[in-house]
């Protein structure tokens, strides 16, 4: 095919908006953490972002894009870049799909930083996100998205919702259990330090899912401009619907209304190609309902997934991938859902989002006890006392 | 009259505040402080080289009592602040000679309570 500009100016665009995800992370994460661990917080993401671009440049997009090996994991011929250069991949250069993608893969690393909140030590954070990015993300964006046994079924992942979501999600629950609780969980309230910082990252992150699922069209094109507006849909009835659960048990507080768009924009995500603007709203509704519900579920259980990343990622993932699966439309991306009376559709989604959670889970939990019994994933009692921002980076957020 | 001024561990204020409120003292003024004791902070020990931290955030609380209940603010602020680690902190009492509320122009021991 031939390079189409206005496809390779959108795509252009819609990286530089997923980049901006990122550090959208870090902020949402970093107003709910205390103040001693501000700078820490947000420091993940960034420091996620840098070590997929370098390893994403080296070895990981061929691991997931390269030619197929049994289903499972790419091939290393494009290790180094080696033959993606400026030609038509698609209608765009194989370097812009390149470096959209690599923003995908940065941003769930970031997602996961939940789990490890305020007790991480930066240098095993460094090794485990490598070997977690290499390990985790690359096979199952291959799986989905790379020509592997995932595709070959038909489970259908539009931007991410298995590949981004339900692998940080069930990732950062697995994590949160071999690192453990932090000090005083459970005994003293740990409140947010910032709102209005976490509210920023919300306001980024709502942004930036514009070029997340409005890109993933790889064109510029009636696809994306689908994948915009169900977007925003999506995102409007996840924050009400969390904002009226919560209503009926108290305050409805901020925090709890950007998780919730947090949650349909989660929800939405593998299904953006595939939906109406109508079905997006009961989508984004149930998200925002189930994954506070979950969150309480994880309150309850007194498991200390300090920021809900598996809450919102995890079970709103699950719940985008099944839903995907129910109200896709013919009309919009050529697939039926069961409410069209397809059955097989919503049985290969099961197994995607499926296989995916037990993935991800159990190569993470293995992966993080490895660390942990040999350099150790927690900074020591007194370096959690002190918070991580001067303990980790010899810095304060705050005079 | 007496003050007690309590320098406490921050993440220990919503216990004392607890067991105060228990022992039926419900006053209090709150605030964040930071300071040290003889231990000049904590040190860690990083890959060899040592980093002081040398004051540690704090919260200070000051609460206003008749001279017979000292003891059991002390009691109060005490038994629930120790961890019996360095860093607990310190307790203080000190004599106090008016107390006026500002709305009514009232003095003594009646604007204290207790």
């Amino acid at each position: 095919m031939n390079l189409d500009s206005g496809d390779t100016a959108w795509i252009l665009v819609a990286t530089a908006l997923v980049m901006l995800m990122t550090p959208g992370v870090g902020l949402f994460y970093g107003g709910m953490v205390r103040r001693k661990n501000a700078v820490s917080m947000i420091s993940l993401s960034f420091i996620a972002f840098a070590l997929v671009s370098i390893q994403w440049v080296l070895f990981g997009y061929t691991l997931s894009f390269g030619s197929d090996i049994a289903g499972f994991i790419g091939s290393m011929e494009y290790f180094g870049l080696e033959g993606v250069g400026m030609e038509a991949n698609g209608t765009i250069p194989h370097l812009v799909f390149m470096i959209f993608q690599l923003t995908f893969a940065a941003v769930t690393l970031a997602i996961l930083t939940s789990a490890i909140a305020e007790r991480v030590r930066l240098s095993s954070f460094i090794i485990f996100g490598l070997l977690w990015t290499t390990m985790v993300y690359d096979p199952l964006a291959h799986w989905v998205w790379g020509g592997g046994w995932a595709a070959s079924i038909g489970a259908l992942d539009f931007a991410g919702g298995t590949v981004v979501h339900i692998s940080s999600g069930f990732s950062a629950l697995a994590l949160a259990l071999v690192i453990g609780k932090r000090a005083g969980f459970g005994e003293y309230s740990m409140e947010p330090h910032n709102i209005p910082m976490t509210l920023l990252g919300a306001a980024l992150l709502w942004f930036g899912w514009f070029g997340f699922n409005g890109g993933s069209a790889l064109a510029a094109d009636g696809i994306a401009a689908n994948a915009l507006v169900v977007t925003n849909t999506a995102a409007a009835a996840g924050a009400l619907s969390w904002l009226l659960a919560e209503w009926l048990r108290g305050k409805p507080s901020s925090l709890g209304m950007v998780s919730g768009a947090v949650a349909g924009l989660v929800a939405i995500t593998p299904a953006a190609g595939f939906v109406d603007p109508l079905s997006s709203i009961v989508i984004g509704a149930v998200a925002g309902v189930i994954c506070y519900k979950a969150m309480l579920f994880r309150v309850r259980k007194g498991l200390d997934e300090s920021l809900d990343s598996w809450a919102v990622h995890g079970v709103g993932g699950v719940w985008g991938a099944l839903a995907t699966g129910i109200f896709a439309s013919e009309a919009i991306g050529g697939y039926s859902g069961l409410i069209y009376g397809d059955v097989q559709q919503f049985i290969a989604q099961a197994i995607g989002a499926g296989a995916a959670v037990v993935y991800a889970f159990a190569v993470t939990f293995i992966l993080a006890k490895v660390i942990d019994t040999t350099i150790g994933l927690r900074v020591t009692e007194e370096e959690e006392y002190i918070g991580l921002d001067v303990s980790q980076h010899g810095e304060k957020a705050y005079a | 009259m007496k003050k007690v001024e309590a320098i406490i561990r921050p993440e220990r204020l919503d216990l004392v505040k607890e067991s105060l409120e228990e022992s039926g003292f419900i006053s209090m003024t709150i605030t964040e402080v930071k300071g040290r004791g003889e231990q000049k902070g904590i040190s860690l020990q990083f890959r060899g080289r040592t980093m002081e931290v040398d004051v540690l955030p704090k919260v200070k609380i000051e609460i206003v009592v008749r001279d017979d209940a000292v003891d059991a603010v002390i009691e109060a602020i005490t038994s629930a602040a120790r961890t019996g680690k360095i860093g607990d902190g310190k307790i203080f009492v000190i004599p106090v000679e008016r107390a006026i509320r500002i709305r009514t122009g009232e003095e003594g021991d009646q604007v204290i309570v207790k």
